[in-house]
């Protein structure tokens, strides 16, 4: 019953592409332990007492950071948050400096977000502390792809075979890049539709199949999987306006008929109503938007853990 | 030649008669003012889920209460988490019932160290504040590293720390015994 045994070896959760499918689904079992502590009279456990998790963000967030700090309170470690805004990173300090600086404080875990891909993997070469990668700029956001795929688990008991669409700028989400990693190595079949200008060249060596209409895209869709258009970077022209791309891409209840009836409708946040999806779908029977934020707690419990409790030897 | 020797402590037989006696004292002591109506019975997993869960089934046909009942995970309270090699697998707790002001029997298969009811006992009063927690266990193998003892064993072994007590039930092992190996 308990025959298998995957011990979780690695020091540093940095994408999902350097994950095998049984790591992930040790993971994702490991979080479905973790979610009934939130809904307990008093949500703590003690795993992780005595250890010191940081948050450094260098761009802003809401769910990500809060999240990471509730799953690290809630398993009893103590947490910082460093925002660059309002730390020596505005007096010129590097980043590996002040990574630094950090180390030599004894903490146990760095969680980290920033605008440069590939500052988690610098970060975790000077680091002896655990590294989390919290997203890297367009590169990878593993915590995000891991709570999208507890909570299709959760919903559809598989991911395997599962039609899994993706929409919107593909080209510039890390949430989408490490959602691809993830669901292709349990076995879905990922789609991804968007304007040309927003698919990144060469997606299907990925091992997904590119679409440029969602009408084509969304037939016998089990999830779709909306992505925030990142109006900030709307200067350089992706497309050709805010108007045209609604009435091609919002995930709207008409476009939603085409997937099958029980399909999910899920987004990482934040949502710009009105342009990516509509309300009606982002507050409808079919979307699980609010239930993926509530599983990131568990799944970013289960990845703190499985990185810091027993890494003493 | 045999270097290893298994020693049967208690067959299917003994496995079953053990536990109905464990109920009737579990029935005797808590039946005083009103009936069994304020106790609860928690497992510890795994196998101590199974041995809770067939008391409170001869519970309710041999005494006629239903009573609640409870698992409890205690990984997460683990003293060891830091030194044991491979973290073991997180599963959930689940305790579907207020307990506070309850009477608790603590369920478990063999009582070694004490650690695990130490731990058991931590996360049980994070769900609230038992009137009393009472320990129920299969086998009492002795070699206490903490001060506990159990209200209600089944058997009581003497051991050393190399010898290995296997708790097997049907619900996971298929069969119902208990064994001790010596090496």
């Amino acid at each position: 019953m308990n025959s298998k045994k995957i011990v979780f070896k690695r020091k540093d959760l940095l994408g999902i592409e350097e994950l095998s499918r049984e790591e992930i689904e040790l993971i994702l079992d490991t979080a479905r332990g973790f979610k009934e502590v939130s809904i307990r009279p008093i949500k703590k456990v003690p795993a992780l007492r005595g250890k010191t998790v940081v948050n450094l963000f260098y761009e802003p967030s809401t769910r990500t950071r809060i999240s990471f700090e509730l799953a690290s309170k809630r398993l009893s470690a103590d947490v910082i948050n460093i925002a660059s805004s309002a730390s020596s990173v505005v007096k010129g300090e590097s980043l590996t400096d002040t990574a630094r600086n950090i180390q030599a404080m004894e903490v146990d875990a760095v969680v980290v977000r920033h605008p440069v891909e590939g500052a988690a993997f610098l970060l975790s070469r000077v680091l002896k502390a655990s590294l989390v990668n919290a997203g890297d700029g367009s590169h990878e956001h593993p915590t995000q792809a891991l709570l999208d795929m507890f909570t299709i688990r959760e919903k559809k008991k598989k991911i395997e075979g599962l039609n899994v669409v993706i929409i919107g700028d593909i080209l510039h989400s890390r949430v989408a890049r490490s959602n691809i990693w993830g669901l292709t190595k349990m076995g879905a079949v990922v789609k991804v539709v968007g304007p040309p200008t927003l698919i990144p060249p060469r997606a299907q060596d990925l091992k997904v199949q590119v679409f440029y209409r969602p009408e084509e895209a969304f037939i016998d869709a089990d999830v779709i999987m909306g992505l925030r258009i990142q109006l900030e970077r709307q200067t350089s022209n992706f497309f050709p306006s805010i108007h045209e791309y609604v009435k091609d891409f919002c995930i709207t209840p008409e476009r939603l008929k085409l997937a099958k009836s029980d399909c999910l409708v899920m987004h990482p946040g934040p949502i710009n109503r009105g342009i990516e999806i509509s309300s009606s779908v982002a507050d409808g029977a079919c979307s699980v938007i609010l239930e993926q934020v509530t599983n990131g707690i568990a799944v970013r419990m289960a990845v703190l853990y499985l990185l810091l409790a027993q890494k003493q030897i | 030649m045999k270097t290893n020797k298994t020693q049967v402590i208690l067959d299917k037989n003994g496995v079953s008669k053990t536990i109905a006696r464990i109920c009737d004292e579990i029935a005797q002591r808590n039946s005083a003012k009103n009936g069994l109506k304020d106790l609860a019975i928690v497992g510890i997993r795994m196998r101590g889920a199974h041995i809770a869960d067939r008391i409170a089934v001869l519970l309710k046909s041999k005494y006629k209460a239903e009573v609640p009942l409870g698992i409890l995970d205690i990984t997460l309270y683990r003293d060891d988490l830091t030194t044991i090699s491979a973290q073991p697998i997180v599963r959930s707790t689940e305790i579907g019932f207020d307990l506070t002001d309850r009477k608790i029997v603590l369920v478990d298969d063999v009582l070694y160290t004490g650690r695990t009811i130490r731990a058991a006992m931590d996360e049980l009063v994070d769900f609230g504040r038992p009137r009393n927690i009472q320990l129920a266990v299969l086998v009492d193998r002795g070699l206490r590293e903490l001060p506990i003892q159990a209200d209600y064993s089944g058997v009581s072994i003497s051991t050393t720390h190399r010898q290995i007590v296997e708790v097997r039930m049907k619900e996971s092992d298929g069969r119902d015994e208990v064994v001790v190996n010596s090496p």
